[in-house]
């Protein structure tokens, strides 16, 4: 079975942000929320290195353990997704996420917050609503993952440095770039997410 | 040689000094086929962290927090909430709810000793008793919402099903948000109404010593209030404050504070919180089962005269010499 992963390459990431406009726009994100971001290090400075983040769709993930009402879980392929119609808005997965993925797009009274939303790897609820439907699409997000397609983040890459796929298919494919190319800065977050590095 | 020849060879010796110093470092920056090596000055991700506790970065987008590129401890976090405060939580409460089981059946509820008079005096007023019960109920109301977050899965869940649970936690919230408010104020009144009767004094030791009349059931010396009372209402204003500043903290999430600040906030209020309920629980058990006569303090604002001469001796002198001076009368006669 494929474990779903990201990875990206912070020696290719040149800061386009194309992966963020294009899951804002595949997935009709709201206005000021950002389910994906790219977050410079060093800027300016030798050694910058950008690194797209969103979900990392953990092994163990904190954000499901914490959550008081249990409405985040992990499938089959190891994708974390959550339901909305549970969600209470307590905003402690963002407590317990170490990459800040949830978002919550309502800002209500006293920290109210409203559904937590979040990358879900395209692959839109997996909740009551039928798969590729208009109800899942409006409140999930686009289902790529249902077509057999990858997330668009990943395919808009303009560098290919954001890799998504099966877990050790990429982790190969950044292997050789490491090899091929002689450096490489690591994957960033794997160690945190998925309890693994790449040793090169 | 000229001045100025001098100081030309000397700055030129200097400068190749400085560029042969330097060759390592140069030579590091390039690589082994002379080309510029790009990682030259980047730091691994395991360094990174091992030198500071999360990664940040420059961000493009207005939300501040999400410049936070990776922090691990939101899973020492998880750990926390998951493992230490469950545990801790249980053993706390039912570990007090064992206690108090045991005190009831080693020694019963205690009686007033003489038995009732039928006479009474004035304990509590009014306003303290307004101030008493705004506090309580809030506080019970905060109690059961906020044992939800963290107990409600577990027990709960299994029994009401995962869309009810979520509903009826949906308004937990609020509710605990909002009763909130009336319980900082009913803390505010009880702090400033009983400040200078739970100021310790000299008899507070003479009860002490005398084990505070739970051994040998011999009545012990006391103020307005005895110690184990003065004892209940200072770590009640430490803990309240406490659970208020950061539940505030809470309320108003990443206003002032970051992300390591606001898991902090949670960690205190969670810990202060449960030790709190099993401190009230203690207090409940006193003021109700726990003790013949002592309930009607809060609940009617009279007292039995005999009850407050066992249990309050030092105080019923001072208001019984009142009113002697006076000459109003503060016991009454049942009707």
């Amino acid at each position: 079975m494929a474990r779903m992963k990201f990875l990206c390459d912070a020696d290719r990431c040149i800061d386009c942000n194309a992966c963020v406009t294009a899951c804002k726009n595949e997935n009709e994100v709201p206005w000021g929320i950002n389910r994906r971001r790219v977050v410079t290090i060093n800027d300016g400075k030798p050694g910058e290195r950008s690194v797209s983040m969103a979900c990392m769709h953990c092994t163990d993930a904190p954000c499901a353990a914490v959550c008081p009402v249990t409405c985040i879980y992990p499938t089959e392929d190891g994708i974390v997704l959550h339901s909305k119609d549970l969600c209470i808005g307590c905003g402690y997965c963002f407590y317990a996420c170490p990459f800040g993925a949830p978002q919550y797009p309502r800002a209500g009274n006293f920290g109210s917050r409203g559904k937590m939303d979040k990358c879900t790897y395209c692959a839109g609820g997996g909740g009551a609503e039928a798969s590729g439907s208009a109800e899942e699409f409006e409140k999930y997000g686009s289902n790529r993952f249902g077509e057999g397609k990858l997330p668009l983040c990943a395919e808009m890459c303009s560098t290919k440095s954001l890799l998504a796929g099966d877990g050790d298919i990429i982790a190969q494919i950044y292997k050789e770039r490491v090899l091929k190319r002689g450096y490489g800065s690591g994957a960033w977050g794997w160690m945190t997410a998925y309890h693994e590095g790449i040793e090169v | 040689m000229t001045f100025l020849a001098q100081i030309r060879l000397v700055t030129c010796a200097m400068m190749l000094l400085g560029i042969v110093a330097s060759s390592p470092a140069i030579a590091q920056k390039l690589g082994p086929d002379g080309a510029p090596n790009p990682t030259a000055s980047v730091t691994s991700e395991r360094t990174l962290l091992q030198q500071v506790p999360r990664v940040e970065g420059r961000i493009d987008i207005p939300d501040t927090k999400a410049a936070v590129l990776i922090q691990p401890a939101g899973r020492t976090w998880d750990y926390f909430h998951e493992v230490l405060l469950h545990w801790g939580g249980a053993i706390v409460i039912l570990g007090m709810i064992v206690v108090l089981g045991a005190a009831y059946l080693i020694m019963g509820r205690l009686r007033v000793t003489a038995g009732r008079s039928g006479q009474k005096i004035v304990r509590f007023k009014a306003f303290e008793r307004f101030a008493h019960w705004l506090t309580a109920v809030s506080f019970v109301i905060l109690g059961v919402t906020g044992l939800n977050i963290t107990f409600g899965k577990i027990l709960l869940l299994p029994i009401v099903g995962p869309d009810a649970f979520s509903d009826i936690s949906q308004v937990a919230k609020y509710v605990h948000n909002f009763t909130s408010f009336s319980f900082v104020a009913g803390l505010v009144f009880i702090i400033a109404i009983f400040f200078k009767d739970n100021i310790p004094e000299k008899v507070d030791l003479d009860w002490i010593k005398q084990g505070g009349g739970f051994i040998k059931n011999k009545h012990a010396p006391a103020g307005r209030f005895n110690p184990g009372e003065k004892l209940v209402y200072w770590l009640s204003l430490a803990a309240g404050v406490t659970v208020s500043i950061s539940g505030f903290l809470l309320l108003f999430p990443f206003f002032e504070t970051n992300i390591a600040e606001m898991q902090l906030a949670q960690v205190v209020h969670a810990v202060v919180a449960v030790l709190f309920i099993a401190l009230i629980l203690g207090h409940i058990y006193i003021g109700t089962l726990g003790m013949e006569g002592a309930f009607e303090a809060m609940g009617t604002g009279e007292v039995d005269l005999n009850w407050a001469k066992e249990h309050h001796d030092l105080w019923v002198a001072r208001e019984l010499a009142s009113e002697g001076r006076q000459g109003r009368p503060s016991a009454t006669p049942a009707e």
